[in-house]
């Protein structure tokens, strides 16, 4: 049993609404998981479920061999939660929280002691101990629920997006914790920050409507791209013409996009015919027809035009 | 039992975090005096007895119970806290137990602080000490049962005023329901046993039974199946506002 989580055709609907519809996807130990999807797409709802908090319409859940609906509490007990908001109880400090949570956790005398010194450690703080939660700014709020997750030191781990209200320094803390911490657990964290992606995920998943559209490796998601592999050049505005008839031209590539012109400099994108390497080509064309080029690099693909394609059509329904 | 305990500790600090503790402490025992003295004309009576003091409990609660229960879901699902308290690993009922059971020690601190007052008596008199005994108990068997109400109701609404306006509503019909008030809205139409059990629902006739100085079965096993069914249902109504 490699499989830490296991989803099996999950699915949650509330009233004739459907949250989540048939999703089904199982993360290993050792791997970080994103879950993107644009807002409403049920990542939440997904992630509630998991996590024994609602209970699934159809489909299951496992953790650890645990069925959700038949050992809900032994499958809370293996799982740390950072809820969507990071909510937490106002009125206490951020110590007796994370007393309380480890006394519910099980951890007792030296043990407790010896995690909660951890997790205050691991998350910066220091020096808001003995302040009341509500009196805490969101970033400090974020960080004491992300302690309070991996308090019990648990096997798997889902963060309701983990990085949300942090400002870059503490983005990038959390961001190389999780990387940290995935070496040896499963995570599952949910984003709408693409960049976090390729920062932390081993493998991302795509969630439209409720519905899985995408389910692989943050590569696998780049060559979905178009501009996967296509070779961005910039040359002085007046030469583009000549440029874009000339890369036109080549065997393997099938089109050529202009980007705006900038203080006279104009980017053209260089389009290969499916996801060929073509920067060798277009290096010797360009060489060949003595083209000044300003700067000339290969695109891997971007993440956000991907995310757009597979779940754009929900959005313009929704606008029109 | 232990995650029980784990969340009523919680539960109880919680109530002192707050200066609603310490308004409510003071309310209930200026309130309690004050009707002691005045409405129930405690030295006029001249008797060594605190029937004066408990009678006035029912109507005190009426108010002051709904005001210590409301918050305790109400402001769980207003918060969102309540994803967190469910995603630990304990049970829908030991979580609705452990915040009711802290509500109720909570109510037993403020109902014990009221100990002066049987001081007095024994100073001034010769006052038959089971009797009292016997209605500290009532009261704090008829608190739970309008607590547990007010725990049941406050888990409808993420709204604590809200809350508060219909477990005060629900109390005052429970409370009231062995009178004429209540029954009146029956009589007419409804069968006889209906009417019978509209009555027998009574909190303040089960109440006025213990503050006589018994302690009758019937009315204890009254006031413990109502806080057992409150609380069931108020586990079932946690389940399902979940999802909203």
């Amino acid at each position: 049993m490699s499989d830490l989580i296991e989803v099996e055709s999950l699915s949650k609907r509330f009233g004739s609404i459907v949250a989540v519809d048939d999703v089904t996807f199982s993360v290993p130990r050792g791997v970080v998981m994103g879950f993107l999807g644009p807002n409403g797409a049920g990542k939440s709802t997904t992630m509630r479920v998991i996590t024994g908090y609602l209970p699934p319409t159809a489909g299951t859940a496992r953790v650890l061999g645990h069925d959700i609906q038949k050992e809900p509490v032994e499958v809370k007990k293996r799982i740390g939660f950072l809820p969507e908001g990071a909510p937490l109880y106002g009125d206490m400090t951020v110590m007796s929280l994370l007393e309380f949570i480890a006394e519910i956790r099980q951890l007792h005398g030296a043990k407790a002691k010896q995690r909660i010194m951890y997790s205050i450690e691991r998350m910066g703080l220091q020096q808001v101990l003995y302040q009341r939660i509500e009196t805490l700014s969101k970033g400090f709020k974020r960080r004491v629920g992300f302690a309070q997750a991996i308090l019990h030191d648990p096997d798997v781990l889902i963060l309701d997006e983990p990085t949300d209200g942090l400002d870059p320094n503490q983005k990038h803390h959390v961001r190389e914790l999780i990387r940290e911490l995935g070496k040896t657990k499963a995570i599952i964290i949910s984003t709408h920050i693409l960049e976090e992606v390729d920062a932390v995920c081993d493998r991302a998943v795509i969630i439209d409507r409720g519905r899985v559209v995408s389910n692989g490796t943050p590569t696998e998601l780049h060559a979905r791209s178009r501009l996967h592999n296509s070779v961005v050049i910039r040359v002085r505005a007046d030469a583009a013409p000549k440029a874009v008839k000339l890369l036109r031209g080549l065997s393997n590539v099938i089109g050529v996009e202009t980007g705006t012109i900038h203080d006279g400099r104009v980017s053209l994108s260089v389009v290969p015919r499916e996801g060929k390497f073509i920067a060798d080509e277009v290096g010797m064309a360009i060489r060949q027809n003595s083209i000044e080029v300003d700067e000339i690099h290969t695109e891997v693909g971007k993440l956000d035009e991907v995310f757009r394609q597979l779940t754009v059509g929900h959005e313009q329904a929704v606008l029109r | 039992m232990r995650n029980v305990w784990i969340i009523t500790k919680r539960e109880l600090a919680a109530y002192f975090s707050t200066p609603l503790a310490y308004v409510f402490i003071v309310t209930f025992l200026a309130g309690a005096g004050a009707v002691t003295f005045f409405m129930g004309d405690f030295f006029g009576r001249r008797q060594a007895d605190l029937q004066s003091f408990f009678s006035f409990h029912p109507w005190l609660f009426l108010v002051l119970i709904p005001a210590v229960g409301m918050r305790l879901w109400a402001e769980e699902r207003k918060t969102g806290t309540i994803e967190l308290l469910m995603t630990l690993p304990v049970t829908t009922g030991e979580a609705v137990v452990g915040k009711f059971l802290a509500a109720w020690l909570f109510t037993g601190i403020a109902l014990g602080l009221t100990f002066p007052i049987w001081i007095s008596v024994n100073y001034l008199g010769d006052p038959d000490n089971g009797v009292i005994f016997a209605s500290y108990v009532g009261s704090m068997l008829m608190a739970g049962a309008l607590l547990a109400l007010a725990s049941c109701l406050s888990a409808l609404t993420r709204n604590q005023v809200i809350a508060f306006v219909i477990g005060s509503a629900a109390s005052f019909l429970f409370l009231m329901s062995g009178l004429d008030l209540v029954l009146g809205m029956f009589r007419g139409w409804a069968p006889a046993y209906v009417l019978d059990m509209v009555a027998s629902l009574s909190f303040l006739t089960h109440f006025q039974t213990i503050a006589d100085g018994v302690l009758p079965l019937p009315a204890i096993v009254f006031f413990l199946s109502m806080m057992a069914v409150c609380l069931f249902v108020n586990a079932q109504i946690v389940e399902l506002k979940k999802a909203s």
